[in-house]
Formats: C-alpha cells, structure tokens, sequence
C-alpha cells in the first residue's frame, strides 16, 4: 500500500468536486492511502504573472509540509502540477531568491531538502499502480466509447521540469483510458491549450481556443473529452456551456476527468464519482460499460 | 442613582443600539452589482423570508443548526480544539451566570422557589460559572499573546471583548470576597436577623463566623474557648443556616476573601462592599449598553448569520435579502482570525505584507467601509490587492464558525473595487478566473472595464515607443526599466520564429501584430537589442496562456515562457514603481 500526501488546490474543492470524489474513489480501490494536510495552500500558480517570490514561497511551503510529514505529493491538478514542479526544480539552485525562501520557512519550523517527490495522479497510476493492476480491477469495459484525450499543458510542458511523459508525442493518457475499453480517437490539437489561463482576461480567444479544439475533438469522432485538471475541467464543461449557449449550431463534447471514467469502468457507482455534478450532462456514459 | 435607573439607561441604551443596528442591516449597502433596493423593500423581503422559512420544512434544518452550531459550536471544534473548550467555556459561563446570577429575580426565583444565592447549589454554581468563564479568558489571552496562534491579529475591539468580560467576572469575585469578610454586613445583618442587644449571642456568632465563615471582625479574634463557639453554632442554627451555605462552597470568593484578609478591615470601613458592588454592576451596564457597538453583539448576530445561511440559497435568495445578509454578516464576524488561518493566499500575505490579503482583516476594512469611511490611495489599493488576491477556494467560507458567506461578500466587493479604483494588475491574471466564469452576471461594457484600465496601465508607453517615426535611440540599454532579464537565454535566439509557430494565441488572429504588438520572436528579438521597456509592454504578455509550445519547441533552448514570465513581472514591477513616485510626489505639485 502506498501513501501520498493528496494536493487537491483551489479549483477542485470550490468547482470541480467530482475530480476530488472520483480520484479519492479509484485510490481507495487500488489501495493508494491519501493524507489530507489543511496546511496546504495555494501553489503560487496564479501570482507567476505577478510576484514571483510570492509564487516561489507559496509553492515551497506545500514541498516543505509534504516533507514534514515524509511523503510524495499526489496532485490532481495540471497547473499545480507544473507550479509545484518548477518550484521544486528552482529551489534545487542556491541563490538570493531560494535563500530568502528557505529562510522564510525555517520560520515556520519547515525545510525543503528537495526529498518530496511530486506527482501527478495519471502518473501514480500509470507507474506506480501499474496499467496491469488497473487493467484487473476493470470489471465493466466500456463497448463503442470514443473519447478524445486532452493532455494539458502544464503537465506536458516544459517537459524538462515537469517529466510527464514525451512532450511530442505522449501516450500516458491514452493508454490509460484503453484500458478502460473505450476508444482514444486521433485528433490534430490533443496537445493544444484549452484556453483556461486566458479566461477571466481575454475571454473571446480563451472561448475560441476551446471551441477549437471541442471541434476538432467531434470531427475526429470522439463522444467525450477526458481531461485530468481543473482548469481544463473547467474549461470544457462550464466555459464550454457558455459557448453553446451563444453558439446554437455548435454540437456539446460534454467533458469528464479521467478517475471518473476508470471509476466507472471498475464497477464504482456513479454517484460516487459525481458523474451527476458536471456542468455538461455525462449522465449516459454508464450506458456504454459492458454487462455485469 | 439607584439600581433601577441605572438598569434602565443601560437598557434603553442597548435598546437604541440594538434597533440602530438592526437598522442598518436594511439601510447599508455592500459591493456594486447594480441592485439596488429601498430599506422598506428591503424589510418586506426579509420579512417574506423569514416567513417562508418558518412554514416550511427548512424548519427542521435551522432547529439542527441551533443544537449543533450555536448550542454545541461544532464549527469551531471542526477547526480547533483549543478554542472550542475557550469558547465553550466561556459561553456557558456567561449565559448561566447570566440566567442564572444576573436575572435572579426573574428566572431563577421562579423556577426554584428555594432559590437564595447564599445556599447550594447556587451558592457553589455561581462560583463554578464564574469559573468556566475565568479558564475561558485565560486560554483567550494564552492564545492570543502566548502561543501567538498564526495570523490572529489583535484590534482594539478584540482587547475590548477580553477585558470586559475579564473585568466583570473580577469586579464580581473581589465584591464577593470582600462581602465574605466584611464586618459591616455581618452587623447589618445580625440587625435584620438577629437580636443584637443579645451581646453575648452576637459575640458567640461573631466568633463562630471568624472561625469559619471568612468574617475579619475588629474585634473579635481567636483562639476560641469550644464553648463560645457552641453556642455560637446554636445560634447561627436558628438565625442564619437556612440561608447562608458554608462559602467555601463559593471556591473562588472564598479564596479572594483570604487574599484580601489583611486588607479586610480597612476595605470594610471604607466602605469596599459598596463601591465593588457598584463598580460590579456599572461594568456589567457598560457592558450591556456598549454591547450592540462592540465585538460582543456577536452573542446576537453570530446565531442569525448561522441560521440565515444554513436556509439561504445563494442562487435563488432574492438579492435585497443577499444584501441585508451581507450587512448583518459584518456583525457577526467576530475576528477570530480563523478564516486566515486557512486562506490559502496565506504566502502571498506573508510575502506581500500587505495585511488586507487575510479574509479576517478584509472583514474589519469592511466595517469601516460600509460606513463610507474615506480611504486614503494606498488603502485603497492595499485593499483591492487584497480582494483581488483570492484564488477562490471557498476555505474561509467552509471554516468560518460564525457560518459567514465570505465567499460571496469577496465576490461583490472585489467587483466594486475594480470598477472604482485604478488598475489592478492581478485583473490579467488567473485569480481572474471566477470572475470571467461569471461575466454574465454584469453588463459587457461593465466587465471590459478594469480589463481595459489595466492593459493600458501596463502597457507603458508601448505605442510612442513602437512608432516607426520615432528616431532611435541609443540609451534604451541605459534606461533603468531597461534591466536584462536573468534569465540570457534570450541570447541564443537566431530568429528562426519556431515560437510564434506554434504559439496558439498567435495563430487566434488574423493580424496577430495588430492584436498581441510583438511576437514570441519579435519578444526575444528585443531582449536582444536590449529593449525591455518595448518588451514589457506588449500585449502578447497578457494574453500568452503559459502553454510551454514556443518554449518546448525552441531548437535553441530559449526559455521563452519563461522570458514571457519575467517580462510580466516586469512590467508589473515598473507600473508599482511610477505608482509610488506619484504617490510620494505632493498634491499639486504635478
């Protein structure tokens, strides 16, 4: 059985619960044991555009309690994913910025040696589950089910920082979601942006990224998107409910995160995956598993 | 002035408090968003509220909320345990002795009919309350100034809330052991009670007293002879057993009154009993007249606010009753400081300083500002950084014992601060988020507004430097914005515009120049040249959706993202910088 310290951000617990319920559902069936830490806080993401010492002394206070406690972190979201990554790449480096960190911390009786490893939850599944562990827990495989596979930027790149998987041509997630039985169609702009970090500042090209990428998904056959990150999350289901509310001719591709589609496939009940919570119905997904 | 007027002024008082605040709960108004509803329509909403809620099934969850969160405070032991028990101690306290010690007269005489304070139980209740409240006040002050709980700041109001309390409870427990040994009363009631012509008798009492009832006598001193003391038990069987329990039962009276024993005599004669019961019942006035005013009126408030939103929608509650809500909240907060302790933004307050970043310290701005207290700039824009710097977890909201929305509260507060104050940086940033999910909630012109304010703020002078009729300048390296970045990967571009390939904002537009000034390469290019001023200005900056493609794809290595990051920060930096030196420059002098 292993152990993380679950990193659930700002987004999940205000806007995304299902990611939460689905993930803590899956582990619990595959044995991952997660511990809640109220400490936590933001992981700077948000103020990289304005203060990056706030950024780097918010990110490494979250290393530094995982530390504490002596476990790697399990992250759900993309974006603190690739914050918390970056940090702990920057604080490898010795200088004023890092020093004033460390010494801010040592305040509040906290270090960061650099032992914490960050991980994000499609990488505790992949590797340290195993595709062969999941693959026996899939109890219903889905029949006839496309799904167009969303990477997420801050996942992927820069790839040097943030060792996802191949930033070209990546096959973790589809992977993933093949063992669930469904279909992970080709699309053009599967790396693409979903268009999250511009909404809220530049909304018609954050809209128009989406949109994008939502037709590029259908033409490519794909019922569903799969993403793994709140803000993608977001992105596909709430802003893309704004979309098709303007856009009358646009056809839905309602969005869901991944532990929702294993979840479903391992037999676990959909209540208990929020599948009732998303923005775009996802309620028919069930009606693809194979019979019991 | 007698007992009875005193009590009636401080009752009128609070009375008139009570009524004033309640008052402004249907007359102030918090935050923009354009509704806007008279005091009457105000009243009526509520009053439809409210009635709707009583008849109907949300009976049940409010009569759940009163046993769980106001009787038990549950939402404080979720939190922290300490204060729990502070609270609960002092709660309970406070209400028994205020039921039980304080309305004597009213409740406790006609629910015991054998009631005397001087007699068990209530004799040693009275004392065990006063108890309960003494360990609540001294875990508060432990807290506060000993274990220095993180992000709990102390205001006048919160050393007001402490002291008060604290003063009543002493006045009561010196008046008390004053009283256990006071002479005077002792003859007073041999007067009333006794025969004392009978000098004997009274000197047997006396004795027996001294002995072991706490009573300093002038007099009267031991050792005793038995016999005197025989008699004098006979004689306090008939005259006072029934009503006076032995006041070691009063543990704490008791224990002052042994304190004080040397000074006994001389606080009797100059009169003690009577100036510590005064100055015990004008705190207790004060403190009831002061009370709608102080943090106190929370014992009144806090129940509401736990009620009111454990029944209201935030969806579909009719915005008169939002906004009548979000007043009444205002009091209810009682600065516990429990919010900040899990704001999630907490870093960004430690590394700002800018202490307005903490819900519980936006919420005291909020006091003030409801009640149109003018702001100097540099609160002004201490406060919108600090709305502004909110990632919208909905902690504060979760954690909050007094079950105050904050959520809601920062939401419309922030509006109205980006509509009224100057640029906010923060605005081109993903703290923008709930926000732009909620744009439909304000008018399009309306929500363009501090978008617009702000670019034009960050941009600079990005369009006198990019006019081609400008001549060239050689000191651009030398100007101070024009700092290299640290990162000099820069350096290494050869221009073969990689980047703005695969950028995803550049390929959104049809004349991506026009839309975005300069370029991923075009950026690069002029880091090259030295030209960080141009750089930060462009609009490319804020509207890069960080996606790593140009960086990823860079067969240079060039960090351009990162590059895009420092730039940002750049430009953030300067516009802060030309904003303290206009702040600094005098009024007029411009």
């Amino acid at each position: 059985m292993s152990r993380y310290a679950l990193f659930l951000g700002c987004n999940i617990p205000a806007r995304v619960k299902q990611y939460d319920l689905s993930a803590r559902a899956v582990l619990e069936k595959l044995d991952v044991e997660l511990v809640d830490d109220p400490q936590f806080n933001c992981c700077g993401y948000p103020m990289r555009n304005s203060d990056p010492e706030a950024y780097l002394l918010s990110a490494a206070k979250n290393l530094a309690l995982a530390e504490k406690q002596g476990l790697d972190m399990l992250v759900l979201c993309q974006c603190c994913y690739g914050s918390l990554k970056k940090a702990a790449h920057v604080m490898k480096s010795d200088d004023a910025v890092t020093e004033a960190v460390r010494a801010h911390l040592a305040d509040h009786g906290l270090s960061y040696e650099g032992q914490t490893r960050i991980k994000h939850l499609l990488s505790v599944l992949y590797h340290d589950v195993g595709l062969e562990k999941l693959k026996e827990k899939i109890l219903r495989p889905y029949k006839n089910l496309h799904i167009a596979v969303h990477y997420g930027c801050h996942a992927l790149r820069p790839s040097d920082i943030t060792e996802f998987d191949d930033p070209v041509a990546p096959t973790l997630i589809d992977e993933l979601v093949e063992i669930t039985g469904a279909k992970s169609v080709d699309w053009p702009l599967k790396l693409e942006c979903c268009g999250a970090p511009a909404m809220g500042i530049n909304d018609d090209l954050s809209m128009n990224l989406a949109r994008k990428k939502l037709n590029d998904g259908r033409q490519a056959g794909a019922q569903y998107l799969c993403t793994a990150c709140p803000y993608c999350q977001i992105q596909f289901d709430t802003v893309q409910q704004m979309i098709l509310a303007h856009d009358r001719e646009m056809e839905a591709l309602p969005a869901m995160v991944y532990p929702q589609i294993l979840g479903l496939g391992m037999g676990i009940d959909g209540q208990k995956l929020g599948i009732g919570m998303n923005t775009l119905d996802i309620t028919e997904v069930p009606s693809f598993l194979s019979k019991e | 002035m007698s007992f009875n007027a005193l009590l009636y002024t401080s009752l009128a008082i609070f009375g008139i408090g009570l009524l004033y605040k309640v008052f402004t709960w249907f007359f102030f108004k918090i935050g923009f968003q354009g509704h806007e509803a008279t005091t009457g329509q105000r009243v009526g909403a509520a009053a439809a509220g409210i009635a709707g809620t009583v008849f109907s099934a949300k009976i049940l969850t409010l009569l759940k909320v009163f046993f769980v969160d106001i009787l038990l405070q549950i939402r404080i032991l979720k939190t922290d345990a300490l204060r729990w028990v502070m609270h609960m101690l002092m709660f309970w306290g406070f209400m028994l002795l205020l039921l039980m010690h304080a309305m004597d007269q009213l409740i406790t005489v006609n629910l015991f009919g054998n009631y005397q304070s001087t007699v068990n139980p209530y004799l040693f209740l009275r004392d065990f309350f006063g108890a309960m409240v003494i360990a609540g006040v001294l875990i508060a002050l432990y807290r506060r100034f000993i274990l220095k709980v993180p992000r709990l700041k102390t205001s006048g109001m919160d050393v007001y809330a402490i002291a008060i309390v604290a003063l009543i409870l002493v006045s009561g427990l010196v008046l008390e052991g004053v009283k256990i040994t006071s002479h005077s009363r002792f003859q007073s009631m041999v007067e009333d009670y006794g025969d004392p012509d009978d000098a004997e008798a009274v000197k047997a009492l006396e004795s027996l007293w001294v002995k072991d009832y706490g009573l300093v006598s002038p007099t009267v001193k031991g050792p005793f002879d038995p016999k005197v003391l025989a008699q004098g038990r006979e004689v306090h069987a008939d005259n006072c057993a029934e009503c006076h329990s032995a006041p070691q039962w009063a543990f704490m009276g008791y224990a002052t009154s042994r304190i004080l024993k040397p000074a006994a005599l001389a606080l009797d004669r100059s009169g003690g009993p009577n100036f510590l019961w005064y100055l015990h019942i004008l705190l207790c006035f004060a403190g009831l007249a002061y009370l709608p005013f102080s943090k106190m009126f929370h014992i009144v408030v806090t129940p509401i606010s736990l009620l009111a939103n454990a029944v209201m929608d935030e969806e579909h509650a009719s915005p008169a009753n939002v906004m009548t809500r979000q007043v009444m909240e205002l009091d209810a907060c009682t600065h516990c400081g429990t919010c900040s302790l899990y704001c999630s933004a907490m870093m960004a307050y430690e590394a700002r300083g800018n202490a307005y970043i903490l819900p519980s310290e936006k919420m005291t701005f909020l006091k003030a500002l409801v009640r149109k207290k003018d702001l100097t700039s540099r609160q002004r824009s201490a406060i919108q950084e600090g709305v502004y710097l909110c990632t919208n977890c909905d902690r504060c909201t979760v954690v909050c014992p007094s079950g105050i929305n904050l959520r809601q509260m920062w939401r419309k507060v922030r509006e109205d601060l980006v509509q009224q104050g100057e640029a906010e940086p923060l605005v081109l940033s993903p703290f923008s988020l709930v926000r732009g999910l909620n744009r439909e909630a304000l008018p399009a012109k309306l929500y363009d507004r501090p978008l617009q304010k702000v670019r034009r703020a960050l941009a600079g002078d990005f369009d006198k430097l990019m006019d081609p009729a400008r001549p060239l300048s050689l000191e651009a390296a030398g100007n101070p914005s024009g700092k290299q970045p640290e990162n000099e990967t820069f350096a290494h571009c050869f221009g073969c515009q990689n980047c703005t390939s695969v950028c995803p904002v550049v390929q959104s537009y049809e004349d991506p120049t026009a839309h975005l000034g300069l370029l991923p390469h075009q950026l690069m290019c002029s880091l090259g040249m030295g030209l960080m001023e141009m750089a930060s200005g462009a609009r490319m900056l804020w509207d890069c959706v960080t996606c790593y493609q140009c960086q990823e794809h860079c067969p240079q290595n060039v960090k351009v993202a990162d590059l895009l990051y420092e730039l940002k920060n750049t430009a953030v930096k300067n516009w802060e910088k030309a904003r303290t030196v206009e702040d600094s420059v005098p009024a007029g002098a411009a």
